[in-house]
């Protein structure tokens, strides 16, 4: 009703309710962050088809269908962990928590086979060719956010192992899996261009 | 030029504590004043080296065949002043108001993550100094190169490891990126700041201007920066990894690095615009003793300019050879961007119409900034299209541009910001007779050195070459142009000169010498450690105005 929010000319200062800082500024951070990986996308689409000599993304790349899935279960089990934190159930947080950094652990082990099955089997390095330059640096960096997740991860495990985290942080541990949702999303659009659009 | 100051109140009992205690205090601090003040030194320091490097270039330059410096010195050079210029002075400075400002002006103790403030400061810093750092370090193992010389925009693929030996090239990517990270965090803070620790009654809409600009600008260096990042780190992975990113011979593209350079790099002009529009929209309204006019087409034209920014990059790029669409679709988005920018500079000459203007040292800058302003507005649309630009690109015509810009616009608008702003930071006043020889001094000196440098453009001169024969018809135009830079080093003279004796024995300033409106001029010069007893409250756009005017304050009215 337009009535009932109208008001008059008055005096009174307009209260409005403020947002977190650690949300505005984990969502500034991941704004940036997407611009820095959109650019790496951009690359990688832009030397679709131009390496000059093999190998070509054809030959050697395989779908990583259970790293996806792992990775993606991870936001869900985040997600299940910052709501558990959130009404108070502290040992299921704990749960959540601890699945979600193995789910993260079998992602980045995933990669780490792809990576060597690429480098010693197919020798496919970054100085190969423009595939192996863009590939690496887009799903080496991608890997990195991950690397970088996990690690804050681990670290909110071991501060709420000692207890450190109680209910009242729930707003952190929010900031925290923002990022983390972030990281997956990235993956998907990584998946998408690498696995296929560039296949 | 005299006014009435209000009688100052005593200063707070000095402390004086031993030199050691205060340094330390200086280094491990989170205050946003003092980053901000330090931020801005920083930015003056590195102004005088770079100012000094161009005068060099210009004492080259000033006779044909002159040999003052070799061809390599003067790659260095102009590398090293145009990457200093922008990095080390343009962002410190805008960043350091905006930290001492923003608190300040919506009514906060402090950044909304002081910490970080801190850690972003001191990689700005640190950043800069390796830079400077590889005249000594840039020597390598080669035994090649001191001091980066392939130009601030670095094309590729001249930075690649076949073409550019020894290190130079990578003190220049590090320090980029590492100053560059700084930026990103403190537009984090700012951002997240100004959404966040808004005083009671500071609505969106009753921000100050000069907030607004900041935290659009803030909001763009959030995604303009990682551009240059990200190809920075593809440069770094093609120099030490051996990727192909930018090797030509490998397939790969030296056009990419020039889109994704210009797409950080375009914005940028922008990113460091948009604060000085931000202080002459603080200053021009006071010293027209007028509120803003045009609060709302203001903002709504901050935003365009951003928007639009990132769709112009392209114009840097018409001689490269790209198809007809782009240089169209370019050449429309580069004259589409001067109708918000226009829809500013009349706003602030209608803020001015009507209105009781004090020609004190602050306003004059801002007088000077819009007439030069327009000067560099206009001959940007000229250097829009692109057939005008296919003529007249990498000559000294595009050199006057961009300093028409930089110096005409956001210099001018930086000192009008240091004299409107030093009282408040310092306590004490500024010579207003020092600073309208500062005034005067920089505006002949400015016009005289850059103003000749767009006909010897015309007249083909083409911009960085070290040295030209005589006969071309060059000669006065850069003699001139050289003459020009001893008015503007005494103009920077006289204001090193006012601050220096403003510190030493200048009056006092009290809590608001200019009769302003805004939330910083209602607590003491210089601002306790946590700037205001009480948040303040506010219930318009002119606070300051509403408690001086109690029977007319401007929330009647809004």
């Amino acid at each position: 009703m337009i009535n009932a929010t109208a008001h008059t000319y008055h005096a009174e200062p307009t209260e409005e309710a403020l947002p977190s800082r650690g949300r505005v500024g984990m969502v500034c951070l991941i704004a940036t962050e997407a611009a820095l990986f959109s650019i790496f996308v951009v690359a990688y689409l832009f030397y679709i088809g131009k390496s000059l000599i093999g190998p070509y993304p054809a030959q050697v790349l395989e779908v990583p269908m259970l790293p996806t899935i792992c990775l993606l279960a991870s936001s869900a089990t985040i997600m299940l962990a910052e709501r558990a934190l959130r009404q108070g159930y502290g040992v299921l947080f704990k749960g959540w928590w601890f699945l979600t950094i193995l789910l993260g652990v079998a992602f980045l082990y995933a990669t780490a086979v792809e990576w060597y099955r690429l480098i010693f089997t197919h020798h496919l390095t970054i100085s190969t060719n423009l595939f192996g330059t863009t590939f690496y640096s887009l799903v080496g960096f991608h890997a990195m956010h991950v690397t970088v997740g996990l690690i804050l991860l681990t670290l909110v495990l071991i501060l709420s192992l000692c207890g450190y985290v109680p209910q009242a942080q729930s707003e952190r541990v929010a900031a925290l899996s923002l990022y983390w949702h972030f990281v997956d999303v990235v993956w998907i659009v990584v998946f998408l261009v690498v696995y296929v659009i560039g296949r | 030029m005299a006014f009435e100051y209000p009688l100052a109140r005593p200063p707070a009992e000095a402390q004086r504590l031993p030199l050691l205690v205060q340094l330390h205090d200086w280094v491990v601090t989170v205050d946003h004043k003092r980053l901000g003040i330090m931020y801005i030194c920083t930015g003056l320091l590195f102004f005088a080296v770079a100012g000094l490097e161009a005068s060099i270039m210009r004492w080259q330059l000033a006779f044909p065949n002159h040999d003052v410096v070799s061809p390599a010195v003067f790659n260095r050079l102009f590398t090293m002043h145009g990457t200093t210029m922008v990095f080390l002075v343009g962002m410190p400075i805008i960043l350091g108001l905006a930290n001492y400002l923003i608190p300040l002006m919506i009514g906060a103790r402090d950044l909304a993550f002081p910490r970080l403030n801190a850690f972003g400061f001191w990689l700005s810093l640190f950043g800069g100094l390796l830079l400077y750092f590889s005249y000594l370090g840039g020597e390598g193992l080669t035994g090649a190169g001191t001091a980066p010389d392939v130009g601030w925009f670095a094309y590729a693929p001249l930075t690649e490891r076949a073409f550019s030996r020894g290190h130079s090239t990578d003190y220049w990517i590090l320090s980029l990126l590492v100053g560059g990270i700084g930026s990103v965090a403190t537009s984090i803070n700012i951002v997240t700041t100004v959404f966040c620790m808004r005083c009671k009654g500071m609505t969106l809409a009753r921000m100050p201007l000069f907030v607004w600009m900041l935290l659009v600008v803030a909001g763009m260096i959030l995604f303009v920066m990682p551009p240059l990042t990200a190809a920075q780190l593809m440069l770094l992975l093609d120099r030490y990894l051996g990727a192909r990113f930018f090797d030509t011979q490998a397939g790969g593209s030296a056009v990419l690095w020039q889109h994704f350079f210009w797409i950080f790099g375009h914005p940028e002009v922008y990113v460091l615009m948009l604060p000085g529009f931000a202080a002459a929209s603080e200053i021009i309204p006071v010293f027209s003793r007028k509120p803003m006019f045009g609060y709302a087409a203001m903002v709504g034209a901050t935003l365009a300019i951003a928007f639009i920014s990132m769709g112009v990059w392209a114009h840097h790029m018409f001689t490269v050879g790209m198809s007809a669409m782009a240089n169209a679709f370019f050449t429309a988005s580069t004259m589409l961007i001067a109708v918000p920018t226009g829809i500013k500079i009349f706003n602030w000459l209608a803020t001015m119409y009507g209105g009781k203007i004090r020609f004190a040292t602050p306003m004059l800058f801002c007088i000077g900034f819009l007439f030069q302003f327009l000067c560099a507005g206009l001959t940007g649309i000229m250097l829009a299209a692109s057939p005008f630009d296919w003529q007249l690109s990498d000559s000294y015509f595009v050199v006057a541009h961009f300093h028409y810009v930089l110096i005409g616009g956001l210099l001018f608008t930086i000192f009008a910001a240091i004299h409107y702003w030093f009282p408040k930071a310092t306590g004490k006043m500024l010579s207003e007779t020092l600073g309208q020889w500062h005034f005067w001094l920089l505006v002949i000196g400015f016009n005289l050195t850059f103003g000749p440098q767009h006909i010897a453009g015309i007249l083909g001169m083409p911009r960085r070459i070290y040295t030209y024969a005589p006969g071309r018809g060059w000669e006065l135009w850069n003699l001139l142009s050289s003459i020009g830079v001893a008015f503007q080093a005494l103009a920077v003279l006289f204001f090193v000169w006012n601050i220096i004796r403003a510190l030493r024995q200048g009056p006092p300033a009290g809590d608001d010498p200019w009769d302003a409106w805004t939330l910083e001029w209602m607590t003491t010069s210089p601002p306790p450690e946590y700037n205001f007893e009480t948040f303040p409250e506010v219930q318009s756009r002119r606070p300051l105005w509403d408690l001086k005017h109690p029977h007319d304050p401007d929330w009647h009215h809004e």
